[in-house]
């Protein structure tokens, strides 16, 4: 087991230092980096060399990344362009409230795909089938920033007007009454639900595919021969075996489920990485993008290295050590 | 199309009254089978119609103009639809924005599968450095959040159509890559490659007439299914303002604005929407009878 961490390890960190370098190159041509100096004061071409020298931004391209590197891994993260905060800050606050959205969705992805899934696979063909898998293909199809709007349509603008109660569509909690839990679960439903909408509709499908596939596997025909209960196969036998490939598919699913952050948190206005990525894109703040990209960089493959550890840990048939 | 005409062998009596003359007959009678696959597919067929037959009957300053006096108005007979914030047209909008939602949607898809296949193909067939380079760099894509890519490349490059489409279609070649790859790893060693191997023949044309070919299958499916992908790429960069910029319409930027009218003006948001819904389902249904028609075994 520790040979099969160290070995990951060692591989996520190549892939992390590859996405950086190509992130620093194209985040740094989306503008000008002495943008902050040049927008206010009229500069002779000689200050802006002086500039340039002293950020070292008149040495070639891989120096700069190296330099920028060492300010990453120092806690350096520079300041933004606009907010004049330090970057470190502004992401790291930001960062807890995505991690609360994203947990809200995937409980409620995990709870109602696996449900539904087995549901749908043990009652294969009746009716209930048929509406699960009909809803199923049109959460695949639904692009989530419109499921948003619909939801905030329906949940606020209808039910408002239809005398029920609303729930709200905007930000993490009311000032009035502070950043209580309540709160914050109020305020996560909605974005969360758009956001976990697409996701467990596919969950809905491939959970229903694999318990299908598996329920006519031989070690299952063996259990039922032997006598043991039909309920006792089906949660026992095939559930376990059939949810062993969603977690490899959840590693993959990350950096999809990152991109519906982006649209969702802006939005919703959820105050997290998304939605700062995003402003940040608009007025092409480079360090605040630089810092959200790595982070959001980071996550998703250490995420995904996760996901992989995790499934050899519960496949005992998975061996790392070969190959 | 030589290779697939030839008559096979075959016992008649297991295979039934149809006379199974080609690959392509059998195709046929498998997707047939798929209904949801052959309404999409004419669902698909009559909407691309509709819209790119659009300039024949509907003038293009129609779809651009500006009326302020039409303002955010319910559908009438008049604007089937309803008018959007500047009190254009939204049936005309959706038609017009049809033509570049669709265009970005299949040109991306292709210029993925292009890629994926190309680098598939050499990834499998040559291995070693080459392969593992190629699938670093595809894992490396894909680890990173695409959406985060386009936002960054559509501030650098730019956010024409063409750009647009360029650059989503450029990064979507990973999937198909690595699906090609798996496959050739595995033809590459059947003994008609050796043959032709051994006949001298060009690695060009053992890729080309002999690899390719065999992993058609698999690379039309994930190709439909990249068309849906892209559509919705596009609307979301469009929706985030970050895509194809006004006058010109596209699904994705037409909602662009929707959200602040929910409460006064909500047709703005939900004909788009459903517009790129259908499409989507369309697609993912086209490519499910073709994944059952092309490739009986596979389950997913």
């Amino acid at each position: 087991m520790i040979t099969l961490i160290v070995r990951r390890l060692l591989q996520a960190i190549p892939l992390i230092l590859i996405i950086s370098f190509v992130g620093f190159l194209v985040i740094q041509a989306t503008g000008d980096p002495l943008a902050a100096f040049t927008v206010e004061a009229d500069l002779t071409a000689d200050d802006i060399q002086r500039l340039k020298a002293k950020y070292g931004l008149d040495k070639p391209k891989p120096i700069q990344y190296l330099n920028w590197l060492k300010h990453m891994l120092t806690g350096d993260w520079g300041f933004s362009y606009f907010t004049r905060e330090p970057v470190i800050d502004m992401v790291l606050s930001r960062l807890p409230n995505t991690l609360i959205l994203m947990a809200f969705s995937y409980v409620a992805i995990l709870v109602i795909g696996v449900t539904l899934g087995v549901l749908s696979a043990v009652y294969q063909y009746t009716w209930f089938d048929h509406v699960v898998t009909g809803i199923s293909f049109l959460g695949i199809a639904a692009p989530s920033f419109w499921l948003a709007l619909m939801l905030i349509y329906l949940f606020a603008v209808q039910f408002y007007q239809w005398g029920l109660p609303s729930l709200p569509v905007s930000g993490m909690f009311e000032f009035e009454v502070g950043k209580t839990f309540g709160q914050v679960v109020t305020h996560v439903i909605l974005p969360a639900t758009a956001l976990a909408t697409v996701v467990t509709a596919r969950y809905i499908r491939f959970v229903r595919a694999e318990m299908l596939e598996k329920i006519n596997m031989d070690f299952v025909r063996t259990a039922r021969a032997k006598g043991v209960p039909r309920t006792t196969v089906l949660f026992k036998h095939v559930l376990p075996n059939a949810l062993l490939p969603l977690i490899t598919l959840i590693g993959l699913d990350i950096p999809n489920f990152m991109s519906g952050t982006i649209v969702i948190e802006t939005v919703f206005s959820w105050p997290g990485m998304g939605r700062l990525f995003w402003s940040a894109a608009e007025r092409t703040d480079i360090p605040v993008l630089m810092a959200t990209m790595m982070l959001v960089a980071v996550l998703t493959v250490s995420t995904q290295l996760l996901a992989d550890l995790f499934y050899g840990l519960v496949d005992p048939r998975i061996s790392y050590d070969r190959d | 199309m030589s290779e697939n005409t030839v008559v096979t062998s075959y016992d008649k009596s297991q295979v039934g009254d149809d006379t199974v003359r080609t690959i392509w007959d059998l195709f046929l009678r498998r997707f047939k089978r798929h209904k949801p696959a052959i309404v999409s597919l004419a669902i698909l067929v009559v909407l691309a119609a509709i819209c790119y037959t659009a300039p024949l009957y509907i003038e293009e300053d129609a779809v651009h103009r500006i009326d302020v006096k039409m303002m955010r108005k319910p559908p009438s007979a008049e604007h089937p639809l309803g008018t959007d914030d500047v009190g254009r047209d939204m049936l005309l909008r959706l038609i017009y924005g049809g033509i570049i939602s669709l265009r970005i949607g299949v040109l991306a898809a292709a210029i993925g599968v292009s890629i994926g296949v190309a680098v598939g193909t050499v990834a499998g067939y040559f291995g070693g450095l080459i392969d593992n380079i190629l699938m670093r760099i595809a894992e490396a894509l894909l680890s990173i959040p695409q959406l985060f890519i386009l936002i960054v490349l559509s501030r650098v490059l730019g956010t024409s159509v063409l750009i647009i489409t360029t650059v989503i279609g450029v990064l979507s070649w990973m999937r198909i890559s690595r699906l090609v790859r798996a496959n050739v790893l595995s033809l590459r060693e059947r003994d008609y490659v050796t043959a032709a191997r051994a006949q001298g023949a060009p690695v060009s044309r053992i890729l080309l007439r002999h690899i390719v070919p065999n992993t058609l299958a698999p690379i039309v499916v994930a190709g439909t299914l990249q068309v849906g992908r892209a559509i919705v790429l596009e609307a979301s960069l469009s929706f985030l303002g970050m895509g194809v910029q006004p006058p010109t319409a596209t699904w994705g930027s037409m909602l662009n604005r929707a959200q602040a009218y929910l409460t006064t003006a909500p047709w703005i948001a939900i004909a788009p929407g459903v517009a790129i819904l259908v499409v989507v389902l369309c697609v993912n249904f086209l490519g499910d009878g073709l994944r059952d028609a092309l490739d009986p075994q596979s389950y997913r």
